[in-house]
């Protein structure tokens, strides 16, 4: 019972973080039609930024986590709206979709040929303690972790939901014609939404480095976490996303510690599998409809 | 001559000169002494990846899915052909049970991803890659885990001795060549067209009578057991095989040929696995950065020709042609 409690803490800690790249995924997915294969390069991206700060130039964590946010937002928010989907978008979703898997090589490639091939250590902001609840040993790291993710979670729902920039974000995304006819200056908010992802992201990259420690490789199985997460919880749905990431990051910790080590990276196939055999739509998902 | 008559003395000569690329021809006074034994095993790989990459193609370019698993296939066709050769058994049985496996798999993966939207396809493929590598590496007691299966023989086939690397590299010829005219039947057979609607407009086929669900199916099976069948080439090719060539990255590669040759044609994955294969070995100076100068270049094809270098081709070609032509649009024909 207290190795399950450890285990639950642990996998809704890295449940949180696939969280805030399934929702970037899906926020995307909703204002632009967009399915960012690169999304696991995405969060292993930032960290690199944030070492390249400290160990190239010197700074402080707290500057160089601030500085991987900037240019994460800059790089994957700005240059990846203007200069991959913009012109892409047009010639319809297959090219966007092949664009979008060169880039995940392109970054994988590119941070393993300028920064290194090697595993690196990352630090964490969080004290190394250990509390006991009911005899479970809780690491206040995953408390952090679960602290923070749900802290911006909180804040992106409060945005989209209580600020007119936010409504005019989600009235973009249902139905960009009228949203257009009632004065919404759709393409900045397709803009915030590609910054509110790349923000998303470098928060999980920083979030998840220290546990995984920060490799180009990474994206593959963050990658492969964010669309399962995405699918599992409903395509179309920001709680979706939520539920999604808690539950691959809470089955994936139990899989790895009573089924087997080994095949811990095969979890997101079974779920996925499962997903779709039993409940296509996601577990808050609604069918959509099709048209001709 | 009709541009259909050029276009099979022109595929008739390449062939033909591909057959004679290990041949020593000084003799018959042409200036060229045959490829060397690693020439004629990079013309054989080309040959076996373009196997695979017809198979992406068909699944891509003609049923408009995406497969991320391309790699994996090759990879249980590649291990199933070392593993029963290994156990005594004919390389000719290795074969089909290596295309039945992969195309058995492909029904079984596709058959739930193929219910729900676009897209599902290629997130299950994706995870479907990770975990065949993971039983490659995982299960040593049968695929000798990372340190692989060593000593592959390649087969003795009608009494002809296929080890010399020559014999073997005409042999994958003529398997291209018999799987090049499968393909061709399948595209152009009343069967092939049906894909063909799919992919332009799914509902409307099947408003018109198209069983949509079962095309994409069989057409991904199909597409996986070309990869399967590649795979068993593969495997005697280069007779040593271990857990990296499966993986995820060459899966999304595979993909990507595909693309930058040219989707739906059945020119394009031969023009693709061109590049993918020939180009790194002409790209030796730039070493590592090849991946990053391959992956930005596919990038910008996209952005401005998303057709691949056969529809380029296409494209220089027909401008080149237009003006002597002599021939009048027809009325109401579009002219760009």
């Amino acid at each position: 019972m207290t190795d399950f409690l450890q285990l639950l803490t642990a996998g809704l800690a890295t449940g949180a973080i696939y969280a805030l790249a399934a929702i970037g995924f899906t926020l995307l997915w909703q204002a632009s039609q967009t399915i960012n294969f690169a999304q696991g390069d995405f969060v292993m991206l930032p960290a690199f930024f944030a070492l390249a700060g400290m160990h190239w130039f010197g700074l402080p964590f707290s500057l160089a986590a601030l500085l991987a946010i900037t240019l994460a937002m800059l790089v994957l928010g700005v240059m990846f709206k203007t200069l991959i989907v913009d012109p892409l978008i047009r010639q319809g979703v297959l090219p966007l979709v092949i664009s979008t898997i060169a880039l995940s090589i392109f970054l994988r490639d590119g941070v393993k040929d300028v920064y290194s091939a090697e595993a690196q250590p990352f630090p964490t902001i969080f004290p190394d303690g250990i509390v006991s609840i009911f005899g479970a040993k809780i690491y206040l790291a995953q408390v952090g972790v679960l602290l923070i993710a749900f802290s911006t979670i909180a804040l992106l729902g409060w945005f989209l939901a209580g600020t007119r920039t936010g409504r005019q974000m989600q009235a973009a995304a249902q139905n960009p014609t009228v949203a257009r006819i009632l004065g919404i200056d759709v393409g900045r908010m397709v803009l915030y939404t590609f910054l509110i992802n790349a923000a998303l992201a470098a928060m999980a990259s920083l979030l998840i480095s220290p546990i995984y420690l920060a490799k180009f490789s990474n994206g593959e199985t963050l990658g492969l976490a964010a669309f399962v997460a995405a699918i599992v919880g409903g395509f179309n749905q920001v709680r979706g996303a939520i539920v999604g990431g808690l539950v691959v990051g809470v089955i994936d910790n139990l899989a790895a510690a009573y089924i087997s080590t080994a095949y811990r990276q095969a979890v997101p196939l079974f779920l996925l599998v499962l997903i779709i055999l039993f409940r296509p739509q996601g577990l808050l998902g609604r069918r959509e409809e099709r048209a001709v | 001559m009709r541009s259909g008559t050029i276009a099979w003395v022109v595929a008739a000569l390449a062939v033909l000169l591909l057959a004679l690329a290990p041949l020593d021809l000084t003799p018959y006074g042409v200036p060229f002494s045959g490829l060397r034994r690693y020439g004629i095993y990079i013309l054989t790989l080309w040959l076996v990846t373009a196997i695979a990459a017809m198979g992406v193609n068909l699944i891509v370019g003609y049923a408009g899915q995406e497969t991320l698993a391309q790699a994996a296939f090759l990879g249980i066709g590649a291990y199933t052909t070392a593993i029963l050769t290994k156990a005594g058994l004919p390389f000719g049985f290795a074969f089909l049970i290596s295309g039945m496996g992969a195309f058995l798999v492909g029904i079984v993966l596709g058959f739930p991803a193929l219910r729900v939207q676009k897209h599902y396809l290629a997130f299950v493929t994706l995870a479907f890659s990770v975990f065949v590598w993971l039983v490659i590496r995982n299960e040593e007691w049968l695929t000798g885990g990372v340190s692989g299966i060593s000593g592959i023989r390649r087969p003795v086939i009608f009494g002809i001795n296929l080890r010399p690397a020559a014999n073997f590299y005409w042999f994958v010829m003529v398997m291209t060549a018999m799987m090049t005219f499968i393909m061709w039947w399948i595209v152009r057979s009343p069967w092939g067209r049906a894909f063909v609607a799919l992919r332009e407009n799914p509902i409307r086929a099947e408003s018109l009578g198209v069983d949509v669900r079962a095309y994409k199916l069989f057409a991904f099976a199909i597409g996986s057991a070309y990869g399967g069948l590649a795979g068993s080439l593969y495997a005697p090719l280069v007779e040593f095989i271990d857990p990296a060539p499966f993986a995820l990255g060459p899966s999304l590669l595979f993909l990507l040929m595909v693309v930058v040759g040219g989707l739906g044609t059945l020119l394009g994955p031969f023009v693709g696995a061109a590049v993918a294969v020939l180009l790194p070995e002409w790209l030796r100076f730039a070493e590592g950065y090849y991946l990053l100068i391959y992956a930005a270049l596919v990038m910008a094809m996209m952005a401005f020709c998303p057709t691949g270098i056969v529809g380029l081709a296409g494209r220089v070609f027909a401008s080149r042609r237009r003006p002597d032509d002599g021939q009048a649009p027809t009325l109401g024909e579009a002219r760009p």
